[in-house]
């Protein structure tokens, strides 16, 4: 394939996308906007826990702390301090992010089941805050009748509206994190997962790219934040269970760690059988269970890598 | 002359026992250095203290008059000091070509940049397939790693210790399981190796490796037994005593 054909097929995926996603409001009820705005957040989410487990080799328990994080503050300064959505959503942004620079100092001292628990524990901090510190967070009760953002006087409280703005930020977190991957600075960090010993004799400094991901980890889940708190008008500390960072594991994992599309699929996966399913079976978690088990048993690697194999086995290898 | 390598005094136990007591050891820029010693005393230790993959209990370790005992290893390799590894530690699943791009990576600037595309950087590329043409793997260049024989890791290996431009080569065992062939192509190599780059090699091959060396030192229980040229170190009758003896 030489290189105008190349860019042909990109800009021709580009428009598929665009004009995918820009159509499906228009052909589907609200119910299932708001289920894809859901997997939006939750594929924000994924994709950026992803950048640590799977390209970084560092599997986090804890990454709801910075979902959580951002919504709260977001929910705190709009509704307690009377920051507008326009002042608030940076500061979050920022807050959050410090918060990922600091656990990061804590938490990459050390790696593998070490680094695991030191995230669980420390969002397990964050958890305990949220549910004690009443004047800040209403304790139990949860931060209540929050609003949604304008911009640019456009109305998010419709759930197409809404459905447009989740999927412009998803779309520019998941090219910013893809891009952040296929660079020279992501090739390092993959190094650092496959032989972190070899790679600092060649004189990478692994423990300051592994934090660097980590705070940018961090962001990315904060951004994921922003649009929980925007979406759910309404934040609770379970946002900082150690279930909200299992779901977004099992997304990445399910969908297949260390790769781009992966987590956007395990997100929709987990999504779906979380809201849909739920109807009809009483026990979803178990049948999320059941899933994830399958997937594992017959897609080691993850749904997406799965999908890709038996599709090139099927083309007789030859792809 | 500022040495290449000082080491004085160099300690390091695990629990317990020493496996490097007391080392001594001086090697000059552009030496051809052979460190030898049976099974067990403590070459590879030795290695790992220099290159900064352990840190010793005591003493002192000088890089071209740098004194980098309590450094980390990536601040090592920042001053000119590659090796390679007993064990082959390579990235399998990568290309070889991209096993070199992450050698150069590690002391190149580049590595911070975290958006532009790795393939936008052909310099880089250009610079893998030029070291590997060195060790005639160049042809091999987009095949994974992990798809290479024994003898092409080796080299490979070697490529990605030449890659970073040393100032000091530490080789650790670069002949272990090669075959006759495959050892001349490594000893025509390593002998080409230009004379600004200081090469300090364990070796059990001792055939070989006496090719190779102007200067030996002799290790056995974690000391220095004998230290010096090659002439002096295979007449002495210590060394026989612990190595070339029985």
């Amino acid at each position: 394939m030489s290189a105008a054909d190349m860019v042909r097929s990109r800009v021709a995926q580009i428009a598929l996308l665009v004009v995918l996603l820009g159509a499906y409001p228009w052909l589907i009820g609200e119910f299932y906007v708001n289920l894809a705005s859901q997997i939006f957040i939750a594929a924000v989410f994924a994709a950026s826990l992803n950048l640590l487990v799977g390209y970084g080799g560092l599997t986090s328990l804890g990454h709801a702390s910075f979902l959580g994080l951002a919504a709260y503050l977001s929910g705190w300064l709009t509704l307690k301090m009377g920051f507008t959505h326009g002042a608030a959503a940076p500061l979050a942004l920022a807050g959050a992010t410090l918060m990922a620079g600091l656990f990061g100092l804590i938490a990459l001292r050390a790696t593998g089941l070490g680094f695991l628990m030191i995230t669980l524990a420390l969002s397990q901090v964050l958890w305990g805050t949220a549910y004690r510190w009443v004047s800040v967070t209403d304790g139990d009760n949860g931060l209540a009748r929050l609003t949604r953002p304008a911009p640019f006087g456009i109305n998010l409280d419709h759930a197409t509206a809404f459905y447009y703005f989740a999927a412009l930020v998803t779309v520019l977190a998941v090219w910013m994190m893809a891009r952040f991957v296929a660079s020279p600075f992501g090739a390092s960090l993959r190094g650092t997962r496959d032989q972190p010993r070899r790679m600092s004799s060649m004189g990478h400094d692994v423990w300051l790219l592994r934090w660097i991901t980590f705070v940018y980890s961090g962001f990315w889940g904060a951004v994921s934040g922003l649009l929980f708190v925007y979406y759910n008008k309404y934040v609770h500390p379970t946002s900082f269970a150690l279930t909200s960072s299992a779901e977004g594991l099992l997304a990445v994992i399910a969908g297949g760690s260390g790769t781009v599309l992966g987590p956007l699929a395990g997100a929709a996966i987990v999504v779906l059988l979380k809201n849909y399913v739920s109807g009809y079976v009483e026990r979803w978690n178990m049948l999320l269970g059941i899933v994830f088990v399958l997937i594992v048993v017959f897609m080691p690697r993850g749904l997406v890598p799965g999908l890709r194999r038996w599709r090139e086995r099927r083309s007789g290898g030859r792809a | 002359m500022i040495p290449a390598l000082e080491i004085s005094d160099l300690n390091k136990a695990f629990g317990g026992v020493s496996a490097t007591s007391g080392v001594e050891m001086r090697v000059m820029p552009g030496a051809r250095h052979l460190i030898i010693g049976p099974n067990g005393a403590g070459k590879t230790t030795l290695f790992n203290l220099i290159s900064g993959d352990l840190y010793g209990d005591s003493g002192s370790i000088r890089l071209f008059g740098r004194e980098v005992s309590r450094l980390p290893p990536h601040r090592r390799a920042h001053l000119g000091l590659a090796r390679t590894y007993q064990i082959i530690t390579l990235f399998g699943e990568e290309s070889l070509e991209h096993n070199l791009v992450l050698s150069q990576l590690g002391l190149s600037p580049l590595r911070w940049r975290p958006f532009a595309p790795l393939d936008r950087f052909g310099e880089l590329r250009q610079e893998a397939r030029a070291v590997l043409a060195r060790v005639n793997l160049d042809h091999l260049a987009e095949r994974r790693l992990g798809e290479l024989s024994y003898g092409e890791r080796r080299r490979a290996e070697m490529a990605m210790a030449l890659a970073q431009r040393p100032r000091l080569l530490l080789l650790d065992e670069p002949f272990a399981g090669l075959s006759r062939e495959e050892r001349t192509v490594l000893k025509d190599l390593i002998a080409g190796v230009p004379r600004e780059v200081t090469i300090i090699l364990i070796e059990h091959d001792m055939d070989i490796a006496l090719e190779l060396a102007e200067r030996i030192t002799v290790l056995h229980y974690g000391k220095v037994i004998v230290d010096g040229t090659r002439a002096e170190v295979v007449a002495d009758p210590r060394t026989r005593e612990v190595y070339l003896g029985d």
